[in-house]
C-alpha cells in the first residue's frame, strides 16, 4: 500500500516546510534583535535638539567663553513657491544673485532627485539679527525655515590654544568617544577639550515618523517620547582673563610661552602659547582650518604644554637643592671660577665674573663653573658605588620635582619632557663607559634633557612653597563641578624645606642686587615687590639662544611664579626676565611703572628670528 | 433515498466542507484586513471601504469572488468540470500564446490582458485548466503512470503551458508548475525522481556558492552513498567511498600547498574518477541485472553535466535580475539598497513585530512605505510586522489546515478525478505559501508570486477562489456509496 503511505509522507512534508517556516521567523523576530534597530532607525526620524555649552569663566567671574545665536538657513525645495528674491536677500543681508544661483542650483533635475522631500541648509550661520529680519515676513517664504545653532563667543582675548576650539566631530572621534553621533560638537583642544564633560550639557530629541520618501510626518507618540536639551554646566577656570589677556599682548610677535601659577593653590593664572590662534578665528575655526594648519609657525602647536626645550641656566637652581640635600655642597662651599670649568682638555665656558663664588653669589650670577663641580660629586658620590648609580640617585630627586613625566594637569595633551636613565648612556657609552664629565652639560640644563614651559612654572612654584607643589591646574571649584581632589595634595620634593632658604637669597639677589652687582636679572627688578628669579639661556640647534626666566614674588607669601620663555631671545635678562617681571608687576600691582620697559617688549617682534618649521 | 441528488434536493447547504470554507473565508479576511493596514496612513485615515484605497478595491474582488465561488458551487454541474477540461485547457493555451503578443507589457513580462478597467493573467487561469486536465487524464480507467507514453504525455500536458509561460516572462507562475511533481508523487512517481531534483538544485547552489569541485565531489558522494543503501551495503561506505571522498576532499588544498603536486589539475582528478564511477556502475549493473546501478551511472554523468553548464546557464539562459536575486540570496552579493533593498526591508518589518507584534494599524514599516509591494507580493510583512510571531504562526496555520484538509479530503475521495484534482490544488497553495514567504523572510529569491487569498489583487483572489470551490463542488457531489 505504498499509496497510503505517500500521503502521509507529503503531510510530513507540508508539516516540516510550514516548521522551517515559522522557525525562520521565529529567528529573525525574537532571536536577532537587529532587524528591530534596523527598524526604529528605519522609520523614525530622530532629531536632535542641540544644548547650549557652558559658560567658562576666569577665576573673578568674568567670562571668557559665551554663546551666541545664530540660524542655519534651511531650504526645502520641493516645498518653494515663486517669491520676492529681493525680499529675502534684502531681510538675510546676501547677494540676489546667490540666491538665485542657489535655487537655480536646486532645480537641476540630477540635484532635485538627490534632495527630494528632504530640506538643505542654504545659508549656514545667519547672524541672529538677519535671520529676525527674516522671520519677521517669514509667512511670504513657504519652504525656507531657520535652525538656531550657537556659535561660541570671545569676550577676552585670552587666546585660542588656552580656551581651545569646538568643532563637529568626525569619524575618528566617534571611534573614541562612542557616546557622541556624526552632527554632534566636541571641545577638541584647550578649556573646551578640558571640561567638555560639563560643557557639553545633554542632547534632547525630537522623534517624528517618516515614510520612505523622507518626508516628515507626526510626532511620534504624540511628542510623549520627546525629551528637552539641558544646557552644558558652566566652568569657572583659575585664569586671570585680564593678566592672560595681558599675557597675550606681552608675548605678540614672539614665538615662545609664558605660564604663570598661584603657588598656594597649584591654579594656573596665565598660559600663553605664541603664536596661537586669534579667538577671532576660533567660533569658527573649520573655515580658517587651512590658514591655521598650513602657517609655518604652528599656531596650532600649545608651546606652554606640548614644547619640550632645554631649560638652560634655571636648571642650576634644581641641581644646587639636590646638592644641598646630599651634602655634596654646603651653603659656604667656594669654587673658583676661570671663565669655566675644566676637566680634561675640554673647557665648559662661563661669562666673567669676580671669582670664587659661594653657592648664593653663583645663583645670583648663575656661574657655570660652580655647578658643574656640584654635579660632578653629585654623579660621582663615594656614598654610591658607581656611576650609574649615583646619576639614578640624581634622577630620582629631579624627578620629585616633576621633571620628565607629565605632571598630570587637567589641561590636555601634556608633554612629559625628557630626563634621561643612566641605561640611556649605557647604550651610548657602554656600562661604566661614562662618567660625570660625559654628561656635564646636565649640570647646567643642556644636553639629554627637555622640560616644557609648564615644568618651569611648576619648578618656581615649587621653589616658591619652600619645597612642594600642587598638580597645576586650570579648573576651580564652583557649584556646578568639583575638582578631584588630586589637585590639592601637595607634592613635596626630595629636598628639605630648609634648603630652599639658601636658594632663594640667591634668586632675590640676581634680579634686587642692581646693575653691576653681578646679578643676571636686575632688569626684572620692582620697586616694593621682592621678586626673586633665574634667568637661562638655553643653547639649541635651531638658531639664537632661548631667553628663559622664571621668578616668583615676593619673597615671603608668594602670590604668583611666572615662568617665561622665549624662543631664540638670546639672554635670558634680554625679553624672558622683562616679560615675565611686567606680567608679575601687572598681578600684584595692577598697574605698570616701567612704561619705556612695557613700550620695548609690546612692540618687540622675534618672528623673523625663529626658523620657520 | 440513495441518490446524491436526493441530498441536494434537501438542503442546498448540506455536504459542503465548511472547514475548506471557513479557512478560505478565514484567510481572505486576514488578507482584507492586512491590505487595510499594509496603507494605512495614520495622518489621513479612510475608511477600509474607501475606493481610493486597495482595501476598498479588495472588498469589492472579494464580492465578486464569493459570487463566483458560489455559482461555481451551485450553479455550474459538477460533472462540467471533467467534461469541459480539455476543451477549457486548450482555450486557456490560446490565450496565454495569444498574451505574448497581445497583452500589455509590465515590468518586462508580457503576461496580463487589459480589458478597460479590468486586468487578468490566463496564467492564474492555466493553473486551473492544467489541473483539471491532468485530473481528467490521469483518472482514465486504463491510465498508468509506470506506462512511458502516459507518463510523457503527463509531462507534456505540465510542461507544455510551463514554458509559454516562461516565454511570457513569468518566472515565477513557472516555477508553480513544478508544484505538479508532488502530485505525481503520490500518483506513484518515484521518489527517487523528486529527491534528483532536490540534489540537481543543490549541485546548482553548491557550483555557485563553493566550487564546481565541491558540488562534483557531493554529487559522487551522494551516488556512491545511494548504490550502497539500495543494496544494504552499508559497509562499503566506510571501507571505500568515505575514505575516498575524505583523501579527494583534501586535494584542491594539496595542489595549492605543495610543488610536487602543483601540476596536477584537482578537476581532472574528479572528472578520473566520475568515469571510473560509471564503468564501474555500468559493468556491474550489466553482471548483476541491477538496473539502479545503470541509473546511478547515468546520474554520475548527468551530475558532471550539470557543473559543468551551470556557469553557463547562469549567466546566459538567466536574465540579469534573476541572477542578481540568486546571488544575494546566496550571500554571493550584500547589495542591501540595490537588489536586497525589498528582502531587507521585508525582514527589518517582519523582524520588528517581536513576539506579539505592534498592534493593528501600528506598523511603521509597511505603511510608512519601505516595503515595496506591500499589498501584494510582500502582505506577509504587515502580518509579521502588526501581528508578531504569534500572527505570523496563525497564518500559516490557517494554510496548513486549509492544505492538509484538502489532501485528506482528496485521499479519502473514492473519485480518482478528485483526488488527482485536490492535489493539484493541496500542491499549488503549498508552493505559493512556501515560495512566497520564504521570500520575504529571506529564505528563497524574490519570485513575485502573490501569497493565496491574502494578496491584494482580483485575478489571484479569483483564480484560486474559483480553484477552490471547484474541489468543493466535486467533494459536494461525491458519491456516497454506504448512505
Amino acid at each position: 500500500m505504498t499509496d497510503s503511505k505517500r500521503h502521509i509522507k507529503l503531510l510530513l512534508g507540508l508539516v516540516v516546510a510550514a516548521l522551517i517556516l515559522c522557525g525562520r521567523i521565529f529567528y529573525i523576530q525574537i532571536v536577532d534583535d537587529s532587524y528591530k534597530i534596523d527598524a526604529q532607525n528605519n522609520s523614525m526620524v530622530h532629531i536632535p535638539i542641540y544644548p547650549l555649552r557652558g559658560i567658562i569663566y576666569d577665576r573673578n567671574g568674568k567670562i571668557l567663553v559665551s554663546n551666541k545665536i545664530c540660524y542655519d538657513f534651511h531650504c526645502t525645495p520641493s516645498a518653494v513657491e515663486a517669491f520676492d528674491t529681493l525680499a529675502l536677500s534684502q531681510a538675510l543681508g546676501v547677494e540676489v544673485a546667490q540666491i538665485k544661483e542657489k535655487m537655480a542650483y536646486y532645480k537641476q533635475p540630477r540635484v532635485r532627485r538627490k534632495i527630494g522631500y528632504r530640506s538643505v541648509v542654504m545659508f549656514p550661520k545667519i547672524p541672529q539679527e538677519q535671520y529676525l529680519r527674516f522671520e519677521e515676513i517669514a509667512y511670504r517664504f513657504p519652504g525656507f525655515s531657520g535652525q538656531a545653532r550657537s556659535l561660541r563667543a570671545y569676550p577676552y582675548n585670552a587666546g585660542g590654544n588656552l580656551l581651545g576650539y569646538v568643532s563637529e566631530v568626525d569619524a575618528a572621534y566617534i571611534k573614541n568617544h562612542p557616546e557622541y553621533k556624526s552632527g554632534d560638537y566636541a571641545g577638541k583642544t584647550g578649556i573646551e577639550a578640558t571640561c567638555e564633560k560639563w560643557l557639553r550639557g545633554v542632547k534632547g530629541e525630537k522623534i517624528f515618523y517618516r515614510d520612505s520618501k523622507n518626508r516628515i510626518g507626526a510626532p511620534y507618540q504624540g511628542g510623549e517620547a520627546d525629551t528637552d536639551a539641558i544646557s552644558g554646566s558652566d566652568i569657572v577656570t583659575t585664569i586671570d582673563a585680564e593678566l592672560q589677556n595681558y599675557g597675550q599682548q606681552l608675548m605678540q610677535n614672539k614665538v615662545g610661552s609664558l605660564v604663570a601659577i598661584e603657588p598656594s593653590t597649584g591654579e594656573i593664572l596665565t598660559l600663553v602659547s605664541s603664536p596661537g590662534i586669534d579667538v577671532a578665528q576660533l567660533a569658527d575655526i573649520g573655515s580658517h582650518y587651512k590658514d591655521i594648519v598650513s602657517n609655518p609657525y604652528k599656531p596650532m602647536f600649545n608651546r606652554a604644554v606640548q614644547a619640550s626645550y632645554p631649560p638652560g641656566s634655571v636648571f642650576k637652581l634644581v641641581n644646587g637643592l639636590i646638592g644641598l640635600q646630599e651634602g655634596v655642597v654646603k651653603p659656604t662651599t667656594k669654587y673658583p671660577c676661570q671663565m669655566g670649568y675644566h676637566f680634561g682638555r675640554n673647557t665648559l665656558g662661563c661669562h666673567e665674573h669676580r671669582s670664587p663664588l659661594d653657592l648664593e653669589e653663583s645663583v645670583m650670577m648663575s656661574c657655570n663653573a660652580y655647578f658643574c663641580y656640584v654635579f660632578r660629586d653629585l654623579i660621582e658620590n663615594p656614598q654610591y658605588e658607581t656611576v650609574a648609580e649615583g646619576f639614578t640617585k640624581w634622577r630620582e630627586m629631579v624627578s620629585s620635582f616633576g621633571f620628565g613625566q607629565r605632571l598630570g594637569s587637567d589641561f590636555p595633551s601634556e608633554l612629559s619632557g625628557f630626563i634621561p636613565q643612566s641605561s640611556y648612556y649605557d647604550r651610548y657609552y657602554g656600562k661604566k663607559g661614562w662618567k660625570a664629565h660625559t654628561v656635564i652639560s646636565l649640570s647646567i640644563g643642556q644636553g639629554e634633557i627637555g622640560c616644557t614651559p609648564l615644568h618651569l612654572a611648576n619648578l618656581c612654584a615649587t621653589i616658591a612653597n619652600r619645597g612642594f607643589y600642587y598638580t597645576p591646574h586650570i579648573v576651580k571649584d564652583s557649584e556646578q563641578v568639583s575638582i578631584d581632589a588630586k589637585y590639592k595634595t601637595r607634592h613635596y620634593t626630595q629636598v628639605d624645606t630648609a634648603h630652599f632658604s639658601t636658594i632663594i637669597p640667591g634668586m632675590y639677589r640676581a634680579v634686587n642686587s642692581g646693575y653691576g652687582s653681578g646679578g643676571t636679572a636686575s632688569v626684572a627688578a620692582v620697586e616694593g615687590l621682592e621678586i626673586c628669579g633665574k634667568t637661562g639661556t638655553a643653547q639649541n640647534p635651531h638658531g639664537d639662544d632661548h631667553s628663559v626666566f622664571i621668578c616668583f614674588a615676593p619673597k615671603e607669601n608668594p602670590k604668583i611664579a611666572v615662568a617665561a620663555y622665549i624662543e631664540n631671545g638670546g639672554f635670558g635678562a634680554t625679553w624672558a626676565a622683562p616679560i615675565a617681571s611686567l606680567l608679575v608687576e601687572k598681578y600684584l600691582n595692577g598697574t605698570i611703572s616701567r612704561d619705556y620697559l612695557e613700550q620695548r617688549m609690546l612692540e618687540g617682534n622675534l618672528m623673523n628670528k625663529t626658523k620657520k618649521k | 433515498m440513495n441518490g446524491a441528488g436526493d441530498i441536494r434536493g434537501r438542503n442546498l447547504l448540506t455536504n459542503i466542507d465548511w472547514r475548506i470554507v471557513g479557512l478560505y473565508l478565514a484567510l481572505i479576511l486576514v488578507g482584507w484586513l492586512n491590505i487595510y493596514a499594509s496603507e494605512y496612513d495614520p495622518e489621513n485615515v479612510r475608511s477600509i471601504f474607501s475606493w481610493s484605497l486597495r482595501s476598498g478595491k479588495q472588498f469589492v474582488w472579494i464580492l465578486t469572488a464569493l459570487a463566483l465561488g458560489s455559482l461555481v458551487l451551485f450553479v455550474i454541474p459538477f460533472r462540467a468540470f471533467e467534461t469541459l477540461a480539455p476543451l477549457a485547457y486548450v482555450c486557456v493555451g490560446f490565450l496565454l500564446v495569444a498574451v505574448i503578443f497581445l497583452g500589455a507589457s509590465t515590468r518586462g513580462s508580457h503576461s496580463w490582458f487589459v480589458l478597460g478597467p479590468i486586468s487578468f493573467q490566463p496564467a492564474e487561469l492555466s493553473k486551473i485548466t492544467t489541473s483539471l486536465m491532468l485530473a481528467k487524464f490521469m483518472s482514465r480507467y486504463t491510465y498508468r503512470l509506470s506506462n512511458t507514453r502516459d507518463f510523457f504525455l503527463t509531462l507534456a500536458l505540465i510542461f507544455v503551458p510551463m514554458l509559454v509561460i516562461v516565454a511570457e516572462n513569468e518566472t515565477g507562475t513557472a516555477l508553480v508548475y513544478l508544484s505538479f511533481f508532488f502530485m505525481l508523487y503520490r500518483e506513484g512517481l518515484s521518489g527517487w525522481l523528486l529527491f534528483i531534483a532536490f540534489m540537481v538544485v543543490v549541485i546548482f547552489i553548491l557550483t555557485l556558492t563553493a566550487s564546481p569541485y565541491t558540488a562534483l565531489l557531493m554529487a559522487l558522494a551522494v551516488i556512491a552513498l545511494c548504490v550502497s543503501i539500495e543494496r544494504n551495503k552499508i559497509k562499503w561506505i566506510f571501507s571505500l567511498y568515505l575514505p575516498l571522498c575524505i583523501i579527494l576532499s583534501f586535494l584542491p588544498y594539496a595542489c595549492r600547498t605543495y610543488a610536487f603536486l602543483s601540476w596536477l589539475n584537482p578537476m581532472y582528478v574528479l572528472w578520473v574518477a566520475a568515469a571510473a564511477c560509471v564503468i564501474g556502475f555500468v559493468i556491474k549493473g550489466y553482471q548483476e541485472k541491477n538496473s539502479f546501478k545503470m541509473l546511478a551511472s547515468v546520474a554520475v554523468v548527468l551530475a558532471v553535466i550539470i557543473t559543468l553548464s551551470v556557469p553557463f546557464i547562469f549567466e546566459k539562459v538567466l536574465q540579469q535580475h534573476q541572477r542578481t536575486r540568486i546571488e544575494v540570496l546566496l550571500g554571493m552579493k550584500n547589495d542591501p539598497a540595490g537588489a536586497g533593498y525589498n528582502v531587507r526591508q521585508s525582514m527589518i518589518a517582519i523582524g520588528s513585530g517581536g513576539l506579539t507584534g505592534k498592534g493593528y494599524l501600528q506598523g511603521t514599516q509597511s505603511s510608512y512605505g519601505f516595503v515595496p509591494e506591500q499589498s501584494t507580493d510582500f502582505i506577509f510583512c504587515t502580518i509579521g510586522e502588526e501581528w508578531g510571531f504569534l500572527g505570523s504562526v496563525l497564518t500559516i496555520l490557517l494554510y496548513v489546515l486549509l492544505i492538509w484538509r484538502i489532501i485528506m479530503r482528496s485521499e479519502n475521495s473514492r473519485e480518482k478525478f478528485t483526488r488527482i484534482y485536490g492535489y493539484c490544488v493541496a500542491s499549488i497553495i503549498f508552493m505559493h505559501l512556501v515560495v512566497n514567504i520564504g521570500m520575504t523572510i529571506g529564505l528563497m529569491p524574490v519570485i513575485g508570486i502573490p501569497l493565496p487569498l491574502v494578496s491584494y489583487g482580483g485575478s489571484s483572489l479569483w483564480a484560486f477562489t474559483v480553484m477552490i470551490f471547484i474541489f468543493v463542488s466535486l467533494c459536494r457531489n461525491e458519491k456516497k456509496y454506504f448512505l
